[in-house]
């Protein structure tokens, strides 16, 4: 099992969503977070002030597959989230060692999907 | 009752019944009277309009703070309404409006509202006397308030309460006297012949010179200019900014004192003003920027209230659109220019946009004032009075000045005797927490 995590902009969190449905992954956490990367973030005008290092908006989603699942997941959000812009995000995958669904108390494989 | 605390209840007492017996007689005088319903009426909604200002400008500044510290804007502004309110009723009005020791401040016989009832307001025949000084009890608590936008995210509460009833009594009550007061050395009842409609000088431009004072006495805050995050809900400061809009036609429409051609004269400017400030900050803005903004929007729209208030009743339309016009771009060029320049933390810009706009404001009266709007008022500059806008200036210079250097010396003195700023931990963490230990946004449902 695999934990996958994208950071991706929030715009295209739409088209990311229905490419994972096309996918049948249906199971994801979404989050609004900030931060930055290597563009240094964001100048937001302020009362005619130009400010500058802002963090900036992005959306992460949390998704936890069977081994099957984990390449047409991140096809999915490639396809979804690219633009070939600065700024397009991350895809984090981390080993998943145990899943439990608490409705149930069933556990792996079958947990998950 | 240990004999401390009576020694403070029983004067207090005494001056309540002799206040409650004052009210008494002066009710039973009710008799014949200049008094119009019609003319109390608009006094009394007015009154009511100008009240809903302070909690208009808790919500302004509130958006604009961080999320850490929204409560302490709205506390401070309802502070404000409490605290001034009681001392208008006790001290504040006498020293404003009582009758004149030597043109400078007013005597302390109406104490505690002593002698002032229903009668004719000596200022407003036309309403009951304590209808005029409700409607002005409103401007007195707005005031201090604007200041708070100079000090906003780093004074301390008790700090702040000392230093507003200090400067309520000591800095508000002399210059509304100069300016509105009968025999006041500055205004038109018996003074230099100053104009003043609705309170550019004794609201805008003494409150204006208080915050710059106040940003440069408390020091910038923490991490500013380069790490301030930008305002945390500005539908917020539109709500407020909307409300001090509404507030306003009773500020200015209301200082006619009556219902009448005057009052609809400073209607109209006052729309007028607002509404042509807040299109031309926007419009540098977008010039400037590339992109025109929700906050440059409001923002100008109040600097042009601010602007117009000295001269709404004085001026026609087209005078109030010009007041307006220039206005926006001066007080654009105060908080984008100039406050950049000299890299002083006035927080939410009071003396920029309050400060700047009443300056100009009451210059622009000696400019525009025509007696075609108002026969009771002067002719300013450009319809042939020349030396109105030279009694405008040095007002205003008065004003100016006796408000910052005795507000430089109220704020050395609450520093010496309670301290002025909080501590460097309380202000990372914000003042909601460490002054109210409230939170104005919870995170878990």
């Amino acid at each position: 099992m695999k934990y996958v995590v994208a950071i991706i902009q929030p715009d295209r969190l739409d088209e990311v969503l229905a490419r994972l449905t096309e996918k049948e992954v249906h199971l994801v956490t979404v989050t609004n977070v900030v931060g930055r990367g290597r563009q240094k973030g964001v100048a937001e005008v302020y009362r005619s002030h130009k400010e500058a290092g802002s963090l900036l908006r992005k959306t992460k989603l949390e998704i936890a597959v069977n081994e099957g699942f984990v390449q047409p997941t991140i096809d999915a959000i490639l396809a979804g989230a690219r633009t070939g812009e600065i700024g397009d995000g991350k895809i984090f995958v981390l080993d998943l060692p145990r899943c439990i669904r608490i409705r149930t108390g069933e556990e792996g494989n079958d947990a998950i999907g | 009752m240990t004999g401390r605390t009576l020694s403070f209840w029983l004067p207090l007492a005494a001056l309540c019944f002799s206040v409650l017996g004052a009210a008494g007689s002066a009710l039973g005088a009710d008799a014949q009277s200049t008094i119009n319903s019609g003319d109390t009426t608009w006094i009394l909604v007015s009154a009511a309009l100008v009240m809903l200002m302070t909690p208009g400008l808790a919500f302004f500044y509130g958006g604009l703070v961080r999320k850490k510290n929204i409560l302490s804007v709205l506390m401070q502004c309802f502070m404000v309404l409490c605290i001034i309110s009681i001392q208008w009723v006790l001290v504040g009005y006498s020293l404003s409006f009582g009758p004149s020791v030597g043109g400078l401040i007013g005597s302390l016989d109406w104490l505690g509202l002593r002698g002032v009832g229903m009668e004719p307001a000596p200022y407003a025949p036309d309403v009951p006397h304590q209808a005029f000084v409700l409607f002005q009890m409103m401007f007195a608590v707005i005031t201090p308030g604007l200041i708070i936008g100079a000090f906003a995210e780093r004074m301390k509460f008790s700090s702040f309460c000392l230093f507003s009833v200090l400067w309520a009594t000591l800095i508000y009550d002399p210059v509304a006297h100069w300016v509105w007061g009968r025999g006041g050395f500055l205004g038109t009842a018996g003074g230099w012949g100053a104009i003043d409609f609705a309170g550019g000088m004794v609201v805008h431009v003494n409150a204006g010179m208080a915050a710059l004072a106040a940003a440069l006495f408390l020091g910038r805050r923490k991490g500013f200019p380069q790490t301030m995050s930008p305002p945390h809900n500005l539908p917020v400061a539109v709500i407020g900014a909307a409300l001090l809009w509404f507030g306003w036609f009773g500020f200015n429409a209301g200082s006619a004192l009556s219902a009448g051609s005057v009052a609809v004269a400073a209607f109209m400017a006052t729309h007028v003003a607002g509404a042509t400030a807040g299109l031309a900050w926007c419009i540098l803005d977008w010039l400037r920027y590339g992109r025109p903004t929700t906050l440059g929007m409001i923002t100008g729209a109040v600097a042009g209230l601010a602007a117009v208030t000295p001269a709404a009743g004085f001026v026609t339309p087209l005078g109030a659109m010009a007041i307006g016009v220039i206005s926006g771009a001066i007080c654009w060029a105060a908080v984008t220019w100039l406050k950049a320049a000299l890299r002083y933390d006035d927080t939410l810009d009071a003396f920029g946009v309050h400060g700047i706009g009443g300056m100009w404001g009451t210059l622009a009266a000696g400019l525009f004032a025509t007696q075609a709007v108002n026969a009771a008022g002067p002719n300013g500059l450009l319809y042939g009075k020349a030396a109105q806008l030279v009694i405008q200036l040095k007002a205003v210079g008065i004003t100016a000045a006796f408000s910052f250097v005795g507000s430089l010396a109220l704020l050395k003195l609450v520093d010496l005797l309670v301290g002025l700023r909080v501590t460097d931990h309380e202000e990372r963490v914000g003042l909601d927490l460490t002054q109210h230990k409230e939170a104005g946004y919870t995170v878990i449902e």
